[in-house]
């Protein structure tokens, strides 16, 4: 008998052992009692090197409560597709969720109707700047629930247009020497591509990301910068999603003319994850790309404490806005995006982190420089003016584009038909009629909104 | 010693043994058993991992299995999923098997450099490998490199030839596994009936088809399903070569799983490819396992 007792505590045991290292994770999160915030952002592989580290370390040391609160540094290295996935498993779980996280706006509707946010309606109406429209409008309307709610803290957005090498435009014949480049049309860009074709020796005339490896920088730096400029969106005004129309047509033909005629990169090297990187960093830097479509922050690169140093750019590119499909009004379309500050549903340190974000967006604390490394557009009013902001080589051009800007839609679907743009484009682009590309994107789309939210133009 | 008092003795001693069995019991519950029906279950829902469906998912039926059923990235991603695993299956056999057979009788100097170089492609982490292999095979790649100075054009192998690329990564990967499946059954042939076939006048190919093979013939079974299995769970090496890419040229079945899982946020219809993967693993098992018992 004393054996069959030995035994089934030998098993008691070994089965509690089983369920042990469950129960140990909860433990407290903080340390010397102080309460920490847990900062998560994407991490693209330069660990302390990168503006978004310094930046929340910089404004850490500056911050007057530092001392009664710790912070942990959670970076998430990963490709921008992956970091939203990861983002959304750790914001599932009180046990693994930070207390202050970058969000980008197109994936903030996804995670404010999953509930994973924090509302953020009591906090912003006692923040002064928010109320006084220190913020611009739109950045605001950006955060903005489909419930009318604040959810996040913009710090910084982006235009998109069309980035020219001077020298190659001019030795093409594009443009004259000294000249500004401004097409009026999609055939301005064709015309363009086919003289930089005829009449330089090694150089790509044109790059868009347009590949599915690209992710989201396929569909709004290109499909969605394409379609809007013919004046269509990709919902209806009553919130179905088109899936068929003559101006998505003429936005995959444009590719088609791009890949066709040879105008494109080719494909092995636009169709990778590092597509926008070898543009930026290698083609369009050592003159072998005429013009690339892209945003803002590809300037970053160009910057001495860039990764693809370029002393002269500001004179020796231009940037020319996106002409509208046959120049119709208003001429010229961009898309602006942008990163926000949230704090999740299952943080347990909010009042603080909100105190710690608004001394993060104080432009007098560590703001100011830190917008300006990123080599983005700041969202507050009173930066935009501050000359060391401004005067930045195409800065005011790309803020100036801000004031047409559009969207993307505020809809907690669009992430998932962002990949079924995706993969229209690189079919298109590697082949595919644009038949059977529009219908294969009907059916994802169907598949993902449901039949009855999906319309033919 | 009594009737009565000899059942308590069985009694205690089943007692004991089930007694000894529940931690294995309660891991393959908790590990396994109720995973496995999660998933059957969630493959009916449309749980998404964000978006409003993420906070009250719904039970949609059979719904995740039509869209399924009717998408044709699905059935090419089938059709990927067997190229993969007949390639790497032919590829890893029959490499591994005449690796082993012709080191049989080797000098040990040859045996101790050929048997490690293929088993460093072995003993490698998956994404190490897929790491080597995209340093080999791209457009500016060692494989290039030695065929410009043959004279020979370089081949942009991850985008024109991607599924072919992905197999020879996995052969390189996996050859060494069935290499020493069929060094140990070589070794277990004795030497008796290969040297009695000769005698009576057999020639080499004739006993290596007619006797050695038959005689490994349950570890060629045993050997191709396990790489069966583990070929149609590799995700890592293909997600890291070619994404899936160039256009779903070689997005398999676990790749579009997690592509609709994790990256389309659709857990449900993620689930629901893998159900469909772990059917594909099950038919062959009973394929295999069926070959297998008609021998006994």
């Amino acid at each position: 008998m004393k054996k069959l007792l030995v035994i089934l505590t030998l098993a008691l045991i070994s089965c509690s052992m089983l369920f042990a290292s469950g129960a140990s994770e909860s433990s407290s999160k903080s340390d010397n009692g102080k309460p920490t915030i847990t900062y998560t952002f994407r991490d693209d592989g330069r660990g302390s090197d990168q503006i978004l580290w310094k930046w929340i370390e910089e404004g850490y040391n500056s911050w007057d409560k530092k001392d009664q609160v710790n912070l942990d540094m959670a970076p998430i290295t990963a490709s921008e597709g992956d970091y939203f996935t990861k983002i959304a498993l750790q914001l599932s779980d009180p046990a693994t969720s930070p207390d202050l996280v970058c969000e980008d706006t197109f994936q903030l509707p996804n995670d404010v109707s999953a509930g994973y946010l924090t509302n953020l309606d009591s906090y912003v109406s006692s923040y002064a700047d928010w109320t006084d429209g220190k913020y611009y409008a739109s950045m605001q309307k950006a955060v903005t629930g489909a419930d009318g709610s604040v959810y996040g803290i913009p710090y910084c957005t982006d235009t998109r247009g069309l980035w020219y090498n001077r020298a190659i435009l001019t030795e093409a014949g594009v443009i004259k020497q000294g000249e500004d480049w401004a097409p009026t049309s999609w055939d301005d860009i064709l015309d363009a591509c086919a003289k930089i074709q005829a009449n330089t020796t090694d150089v790509i005339p044109f790059w868009c990301n347009s590949g599915v490896a690209t992710g989201e920088a396929t569909s709004m730096q290109t499909y969605e910068m394409l379609l809007y400029g013919t004046g269509e969106r990709l919902l209806t005004d009553d919130g179905k999603w088109i899936i068929d129309s003559d101006s998505m047509r003429a936005s995959l033909k444009f590719l088609q003319d791009i890949y066709n005629n040879g105008y494109g990169p080719s494909l092995d090297l636009v169709l990778n994850g590092q597509a926008s990187n070898t543009s930026a960093r290698k083609y369009f830097p050592e003159d072998k790309l005429g013009i690339t479509l892209d945003g803002i922050w590809i300037t970053g690169n160009w910057k001495s404490t860039g990764p693809s140093p370029v002393a002269d750019y500001a004179t020796k590119f231009g940037l020319a806005a996106m002409p509208t499909s046959k120049g119709q009004t208003p001429g010229t379309v961009t898309l602006a995006g942008g990163w926000a500050f949230s704090i999740p549903e299952n943080s347990d340190a909010k009042e603080l982190t909100f105190e710690f974000i608004q001394h993060l967006m104080d432009p007098e604390a560590s703001y100011l420089s830190s917008i300006i490394e990123q080599g983005n557009i700041c969202t507050r009013t009173d930066v935009g003016p501050i000359e060391e902001y401004a005067k930045q080589p195409f800065f005011e051009q790309a803020t100036e584009f801000l004031k047409t800007a559009d969207f993307r839609p505020q809809n907690d679907k669009y992430s998932t038909v962002s990949t079924a743009i995706q993969y229209m484009v690189e079919s298109v682009v590697t082949g595919t009629s644009i038949d059977n590309a529009i219908s294969q994107y009907g059916k994802d789309v169907i598949r993902t909104v449901g039949k009855e939210n999906v319309v033919t133009l | 010693m009594s009737q009565h008092s000899y059942k308590i003795e069985q009694l205690k001693y089943d007692l004991k043994k089930s007694i000894l069995l529940i931690p294995a019991i309660a891991l393959m519950i908790g590990f396994f058993i109720i995973p496995i029906f999660m998933t059957v279950y969630y493959s009916f829902t449309n749980l998404a991992l964000t978006g409003s469906n993420a906070k009250n998912f719904q039970f949609i039926g059979l719904l995740n299995y039509k869209t399924m059923f009717t998408d044709p990235r699905m059935w090419a991603s089938v059709f990927h999923t067997l190229i993969f695993l007949v390639g790497s299956l032919i590829g890893q056999s029959l490499i591994g098997f005449f690796v082993a057979y012709f080191m049989q009788k080797k000098d040990q100097t040859f045996r101790s450099i050929v048997g490690p170089c293929i088993l460093a492609g072995w003993v490698m982490p998956e994404i190490v490998v897929a790491l080597c292999c995209f340093a080999f095979f791209d457009t500016s790649g060692t494989m290039n490199a030695i065929l410009q100075t043959m004279n020979i054009p370089g081949v942009k192998w991850l985008y024109a030839h991607p599924m072919l690329t992905v197999i020879l990564a996995n052969i390189w990967h996996g050859t060494a596994f069935s290499m020493l499946n069929y060094q140990s059954a070589l070794g277990n042939v004795s030497s008796s009936i290969t040297e009695a076939a000769r005698v009576d006048g057999a020639t080499r190919v004739q006993t290596l088809f007619r006797v050695t093979i038959p005689c490994i013939k349950d570890t060629i079974a045993t050997n191709t399903m396990l790489n069966t299995l583990s070929t149609l769970g590799v995700f890592g090496l293909i997600w890291a070569m070619t994404g899936g890419g160039p256009g779903n040229a070689t997005t398999t079945l676990p790749i579009y799983m997690y592509f609709q899982g994790l990256k389309n946020f659709q857990l449900g219809q993620g689930t629901a490819i893998g159900m469909v993967l772990l059917l594909v693993g099950a038919i062959f098992s009973v394929i295999y396992t069926k070959t297998l018992g008609n021998e006994d």
